[in-house]
């Protein structure tokens, strides 16, 4: 006897209705449609100055240093991140409280305060000089005849950065089983091998979706390095054109649209990330996997026969 | 002082451990020939978990001397100082030690086949495609094969467990522990890591089984340990104490469990 013809008629049931799913639907659609309309003819919008500044070279420049900005100091923030969360679980005294003062002073400080300092930085520093003290110097960088304030936006950025990535970081790393660190020693790994190939690797997964947040974040904050003072990104740029023209509403949305577009982007990223790091976690089979079974199942069936 | 070759592949020699305040191994003394199987039996608590910790030096000793092959663990002799052994010897010391832990432990975001060459390739520095040679061979011989490109999550624990051997061997450890290596295991896969075991055993592999499966005891041991308060109540051969036991403790023990 084969399977087929002692197996039931598959359920043909009639699907649960969600009525007020559709009223609620078509009050939401109505509203934003009401919403559009509005902001459609209302002339303070002023949208044909948000047409002609939308693609503005001034802008798309802005722009562009905006995400450079935010790609270096977040590459900053997350490599000197990784490194204070290390240490910070390191079995070494001296590393773990460098690494609690550094998130002590970083953390406690606004973002603002810091970067004002850090535009201050070749006042008070003016030279770098790299040499024996009081001996002779074999370098010498004077730093107030230089134009660094890109430079310090990201060290400012990126330090503060480096703090908040710690915490994300540390949490991820304590979020793997104490097993795992077991067993990684128990097989004679070092403990920065342990780190390096099963902590880091199983800590991604959690890390992953907060520093996606901390990305957007990032991208956001640029706005601030105007404290430095760096004038080039985006949100200042903005607003330096709408200055000049008396027009603030149109060039705001010209900014907004580009934010919104670089974090639609970002956010594509990071689901391709998520992806990657989630390999092993769930019971879940592949497409591949399962038709590979059934085809054994149905292989071993025929041999029944 | 007799030559390495000749002394037990295990000596602990009044082993005492604290935690904090509280003592949890009191003065543990006993030895496992070169091919033996020692099995390791008490009720939780008992202080047969630590002391398999201590010998791979998972946990510090706190009192006492553990030998492996001849070598001191986690210090080095030198007169009658001791001298506490750099994490990197100690991991050296280790590679020659395999554990297996009751909840396997395997690395989850790796293959049956990468977890069981990640040591080999990067401890050892065995060449990848030796190393997966030799895992395709070890997983042949747990009977997982077909298993080499599934990932943890999709074995069962028994498989998983076997996967876990596997990677232990992958290392050729001088002497296997197992600290209840089928306690986390639904009753009808404890069989099939037993069997491993047991084959493991034949092989001339010395091991000490901490465990509650009296009947592998009876079969595979040369010798049973029964700890209870952190000391070791009885000892001798698996028939003799588990037929008969000396001591009142033992008795309790073994009218709960058998």
């Amino acid at each position: 006897m084969t399977v087929q013809a002692t197996s039931p008629a598959g359920i043909d049931a009639v699907p649960l209705r969600h009525p007020w799913r559709w009223v609620g639907a078509t009050a939401i659609i109505g509203l934003v449609g009401l919403f559009l309309y509005g902001a459609a003819t209302n002339k303070a919008y002023g949208w044909p100055v948000y047409r002609k500044y939308l693609f503005d070279h001034r802008v798309s420049e802005a722009a562009w240093n905006t995400l450079q900005l935010t790609f270096w100091a977040m590459l900053l923030g997350l490599v000197l991140g990784v490194i204070l969360a290390v240490m910070r679980l390191s079995p070494n005294p001296i590393l773990k409280n460098v690494a609690w003062v550094y998130l002590w002073i970083f953390r406690g400080t606004p973002v603002y305060v810091q970067l004002v300092f850090w535009g201050l930085f070749p006042t008070l520093y003016q030279k770098i000089q790299l040499g024996i003290p009081f001996g002779p110097t074999f370098f010498h960088l004077d730093l107030r005849n230089l134009s660094i304030s890109f430079i310090l936006a990201i060290v400012g950025l990126g330090l503060n950065e480096a703090a908040y990535m710690a915490e994300i970081i540390r949490a991820g790393i304590s979020s793997v089983p104490e097993g795992q660190l077991e067993a990684s020693t128990a097989l004679g790994m070092s403990w920065w091998m342990t780190m390096r190939r099963v902590v880091l690797p199983q800590a991604m997964r959690v890390i992953i979706p907060p520093t996606g947040n901390e990305l957007i974040s990032m991208l956001k904050t640029t706005s601030l390095v105007t404290a430095v003072p760096y004038t080039l990104e985006l949100y200042t740029r903005t607003r330096d054109i709408s200055a000049v023209i008396f027009q603030p509403i149109p060039l705001l949305l010209v900014a907004a649209t580009w934010y919104l577009a670089i974090t639609s982007v970002l956010m594509v990223g990071q689901y391709y990330l998520e992806k990657h790091f989630s390999r092993g976690i769930s019971r879940t089979l592949t497409g591949k996997q399962l038709e590979a079974l059934a085809k054994a199942q149905s292989g071993a069936k025929e041999g029944h026969i | 002082m007799t030559s390495a070759a000749a002394r037990p592949m295990v000596e602990a020699q009044q082993v005492c451990k604290d935690f904090g305040a509280l003592r949890v191994l009191k003065g543990v003394t006993l030895s496992v020939e070169r091919g033996q199987v020692l099995v390791l039996v008490g009720p939780s608590g008992s202080g047969k978990s630590t002391f398999l910790r201590c010998i791979n030096h998972l946990e510090t000793v706190t009192a006492g001397r553990l030998y492996v092959d001849g070598s001191l663990i986690g210090y080095r002799e030198r007169g009658d100082k001791l001298y506490e052994m750099s994490p990197r010897d100690a991991a050296k010391q280790r590679r020659d030690i395999g554990m297996v832990f009751q909840h396997f432990n395997l690395f989850p975001h790796r293959t049956t086949i990468d977890n069981i060459i990640e040591a080999p390739v990067h401890v050892k520095g065995v060449g990848k495609a030796a190393a997966t040679d030799r895992a395709r061979d070890l997983l042949n011989q747990v009977g997982l094969s077909d298993k080499a490109e599934a990932y943890p999550a999709q074995l069962s624990g028994g498989q998983q467990q076997r996967v876990a051997i596997a990677r232990a061997l992958a290392m050729d450890p001088k002497l296997m522990l197992f600290d209840e290596p089928t306690s986390a295991l639904d009753p009808e896969l404890v069989g099939e890591v037993l069997a491993v075991m047991k084959k493991l055993a034949g092989a001339g592999m010395t091991m000490i089984v901490v465990t509650h499966e009296m009947g592998f005891a009876r079969e595979v041991a040369d010798q049973l340990v029964f700890m209870d308060g952190g000391v070791i109540v009885e000892s001798g051969a698996p028939r003799d104490v588990l037929s008969n036991p000396q001591h009142e403790r033992t008795q309790a023990f073994l009218s709960k469990v058998m």
